[in-house]
């Protein structure tokens, strides 16, 4: 880059917001996934303004820019394969108002989410969306990807509290959409549009989210089952009994061992799969009262066990073993590739054995786990990318999940997002026609590509 | 650039397995004061990657980033791979001086800090600094106000200095009081000697009381801690070396140690030595045998003082002694042994408090940030008196009380219990 225009992002946002030596660009040059690339300059804001004049520069020089916080994310979503600037958020993380009497929180989008629930929860308020990196991603991020988590059975995504943004957009220009009002129909709903775009249509620099009433009680039930199909159905009968758990989490007898191996909490390792069932409320009669009813039907669908988390500590402990599966995967194979495919949650006990069938096929691990609640799995491969033909096979794989997903009436992505690595199977997901449109929206915002080119959309 | 060959560096199945999934982002207090990738272990473990594949050049910026880590070791308690981020920045240092040798650290680890005698008429100057009311006056005529910020601060971290160091005036061996129930190697940290003899003598009061004959060697070399904190492998091994060869002639039990970061080294120099056909066995004795002083006294019958301590007590984990040892429980049960003491847990006690061994010398503004983060939270315990059992983590605390004005005290462990016992002899 030419070093005029770094001499310009200095004036903009200071001289240790601007970084720019072999080391600096190579840290920012991966994701949470094995791709990398990297940028030209990492630029670090403090304020919507500074983004805004940092945008004008890229949008006056066709300078590509690439959004992420701490880039936890398993997309490819935030590496900057064109190079250009990495406009990195986590400096501009305060809280700007906690409106209690509204329940709303007005944050900038590089705030730790678990910093921001522990904010709020100060007071009493709830922030329920709680992806497993919630202690290493940021709002903006997980807006940006409109990201889920275990609790979103019965909470919802991020999206579903995402009440107004402030974004900037391709040419520099501010707009703030929504508002502190729970009702609004006045014109197309740009907050949705933009949560979920991944850094393709604007910044997302600040936000305003809606918190509810933080519940007082929760009961855990971890249990056991000899059979991953037992298990797989036994969620469906849960929630047609009417109970809605928080969570509803399966794994696979491979995840369990291998957070057993880093963790050694106890778990069963003579298990095909373990359900996580959680019920929390206002009133402790009628959580346990739904944990209770839970296990019950867990026992009718051919459970083995069923263990309800005696206090907090063991509670907080089967969660901290389910937030680490994914990770933990890693100590079987130098690399894993984690998808996240949703289907109907009726159709989650046949896409469960089909995947069983790919790994059987290629001949490579698939782990299993997932919010099975809400249909969203976590199949993972486990291979070694050294190895030329496990990559070769290893794409063949993914081509076949995300096949199976489609084919139960699925989608590619629940809460991951595209990024790069989805990208691919994007037209046949969504059918040319949506895929038309979808380009003409990217196309009204960013008209010379210059926001996170090359992702989401296909070419 | 290609590395020479006979180089000793970091296995590839160290650092293979990152998936780079950021938990270590989370913990890194780097990381917390910078928000940048660079100063966060999964950027040094990619450094590190990156330096020793060839993509990158071994550059000084790059060892720069190895030698901002804390080596506080929060990210290799999180990472559930099993990666250990800040043993990989460590063994980057000793890369780094294997490519470019810095000369100025032969002298300050080989031939100063590894001779106690040596280190004893270096520091001289400081103890006539304060002994001959020097201290005072730069106090009372306020030129203190008159120092850089930063000499201040510097200034600020000494403690009240003994006439003497401990090792000079402890004897060889100390006759346990009643019967000998344990014959206890005490290992003789230098900056307990030289700058906090008063708690190393309540030490080994508190050892001889319940039933130690304590024996301490006094030719003890340097731990190894700070000469691995700059690179040398190689010294370190060396003072492993003989430090084993010295405790062997001893013949004692257990070899206890009131320094949290001697302790960590100590307990190291099996792993340190095990490619050494000669010392990994002897090595691996040694090192089986090390405890922390509370670790120690935890583990035998001990006597409960009857003397009581008025006062409101938090206590911060010096990170070699929590992560590197494991020793949390126990220093906290040493102090609620105590009547009277109303113990108040410190948020976030198990985060690093910035000293790192000599941060605040060479990093001064992150190990200030982590610091002032630390002061906050001590602030919000209301207590007293802040216990810690590592000299390091002491002279950085009271660093932060000074800079802040705070009331507080801080203490080891250990000197609440010798001051508990001395309370009692004197109302009896």
């Amino acid at each position: 880059m030419k070093p005029n225009l770094i001499q310009e992002l200095v004036k903009i946002v200071g001289k240790n917001a601007v970084l720019t030596s072999p080391e600096d660009l190579a840290v920012y040059s991966y994701d949470g996934t094995f791709e990398e690339h990297c940028p030209d300059v990492v630029v670090l804001p403090t304020s919507t303004e500074q983004v805004s004049q940092v945008i004008q520069l890229a949008a006056r020089e066709h300078i590509p820019v690439v959004t992420r916080g701490m880039a936890s994310g398993l997309a490819a979503a935030s590496v900057p394969f064109s190079g250009g600037i990495v406009l990195c958020l986590t400096r501009m993380d305060r809280v700007l108002e906690l409106d209690e009497e509204n329940a709303i929180v007005h944050v900038e989008a590089g705030i730790i989410t678990a910093n921001l629930q522990a904010e709020v929860e100060k007071k009493g308020l709830f922030y329920p969306p709680d992806p497993s990196s919630i202690r290493h991603s940021t709002i903006g991020g997980n807006i940006a990807c409109n990201a889920g988590g275990p609790r979103c059975l019965k909470y919802g995504v991020t999206g579903d509290y995402v009440l107004g943004l402030t974004v900037v957009l391709a040419d520099g220009r501010v707009i703030h959409t929504g508002g502190k009002v729970i009702k609004d129909v006045v014109g197309y709903d740009l907050t949705a549009l933009l949560t979920g775009s991944e850094g393709t249509l604007g910044v997302i620099t600040e936000a305003l989210l809606r918190l509810t009433a933080r519940p007082k009680f929760a009961r855990t039930a971890l249990v056991e089952f000899n059979s991953i199909e037992d298990a797989s159905e036994t969620v469906n009968a849960i929630l047609t009994a009417g109970i809605v758990p928080a969570t509803l989490e399966l794994m696979d007898q491979t995840a369990i061992s291998c957070i057993e191996e880093a963790m050694h909490l106890g778990l069963p390792l003579d298990v095909e799969a373990i359900l996580l069932v959680e019920t929390d409320g206002q009133e402790e009669t009628s959580v346990a009262r739904e944990i209770e009813a839970a296990a019950e039907i867990c026992t009718r669908h051919g459970a083995r066990k069923v263990t309800v988390a005696k206090d907090e500590s063991e509670r907080q402990g089967l969660w901290k073993a389910r937030r680490s599966v994914a990770p933990a995967l890693a100590r079987l194979a130098p690399n894993k590739l984690g998808e996240d495919i949703t289907v109907p949650r009726s159709a989650i006990p046949e896409a469960v054995r089909r995947l069983k069938q790919v790994s059987a096929k290629y001949g490579l691990p698939i782990v299993i786990f997932g919010h099975a609640g809400d249909g969203n799995l976590h199949p993972n491969i486990l291979f070694d990318k050294r190895d030329p033909q496990q990559w070769a096979k290893v794409e063949q794989m993914v081509a076949e999940e995300f096949a199976i997903a489609l084919d139960l009436g699925g989608t590619l992505s629940g809460e991951h997002g595209v990024g790069t690595l989805k990208r691919p199977y994007l037209e046949r997901a969504l059918g040319p026609v949506s895929v038309d449109i979808q380009k003409r929206i990217k196309q009204a915002l960013d008209p010379n590509n210059i926001l996170n080119p090359g992702k989401v959309l296909p070419d | 650039m290609s590395l020479p060959c006979n180089l000793i560096q970091p296995e590839e199945n160290e650092y293979l397995n990152c998936i780079r999934c950021g938990l270590c982002l989370a913990v890194c207090p780097t990381y917390r004061v910078y928000k940048n990738e660079t100063a966060s272990p999964r950027g040094r473990v990619a450094l590190a990657r990156k330096g020793l594949e060839g993509e990158l050049e071994l550059t000084p910026n790059l060892a720069e980033q190895m030698y901002a880590c804390l080596d506080c070791l929060a990210c290799n308690d999180i990472c559930p791979v099993g990666i250990r981020p800040a043993d990989i920045a460590v063994e980057m240092r000793h890369v780094q001086e294997q490519i470019r040798p810095s000369g100025w650290k032969d002298t300050l680890f080989g031939a100063l800090i590894a001779k106690p005698g040596r280190m004893e008429a270096a520091t001289m100057p400081l103890r006539v600094y304060q002994g001959s009311g020097l201290r005072r006056l730069v106090y009372t005529l306020q030129i203190w106000k008159l120092l850089p910020a930063r000499l201040r601060d510097l200034e600020g971290m000494l403690p009240r200095l003994p006439k003497r160091p401990l090792r000079r005036v402890l004897p060889e061996v100390t006759k346990a009081r009643g019967d000998s129930r344990y014959r206890v190697g005490f290992f003789l940290g230098c900056a307990q000697s030289l700058l906090f003899a008063d708690e190393s003598a309540a030490t080994v009061r508190v050892l001889a009381r319940n039933g130690c004959t304590v024996v301490t060697p006094k030719d003890t070399v340097c731990c190894g801690m700070p000469a691995a904190g700059y690179g040398r492998m190689d010294l370190v091994k060396a003072h492993a070396r003989f430090n084993i060869a010295l405790f062997e002639k001893t013949a004692t039990d257990v070899i206890v140690t009131d320094c949290a970061t001697c302790g960590s080294k100590l307990k190291e120099y099996g792993q340190i030595l095990a490619g050494e056909p000669e010392w990994a066995e002897r090595a691996a004795v040694f090192s089986a045998k090390v405890r922390d002083v509370s670790e120690f006294l935890m583990s035998i019958p001990l006597e409960k003082p009857a003397g009581r301590i008025e006062t409101r007590v938090t206590y911060h984990d010096p990170c070699h002694l929590r992560r590197a040892q494991k020793v949390w429980q126990q220093p906290r049960a040493l102090m609620e042994l105590i009547d009277g003491i109303d113990f108040v847990e410190l948020p976030e006690s198990d985060w690093c408090c910035g000293s790192a061994g000599s941060q605040l010398i060479t990093h001064y503004a992150t190990s200030l940030a982590v610091l002032d983060r630390k002061m906050d939270n001590l602030k919000s315990t209301g207590a007293e008196m802040i216990a810690s059992g590592c000299p390091g983590c002491q002279m950085q605390l009271t660093t932060g009380i000074k800079r802040r004005q705070l009331a507080v005290k801080v203490v080891h462990p250990i000197v609440l219990l010798d001051q508990a016992y001395a309370s009692q002899e004197n109302s009896q």
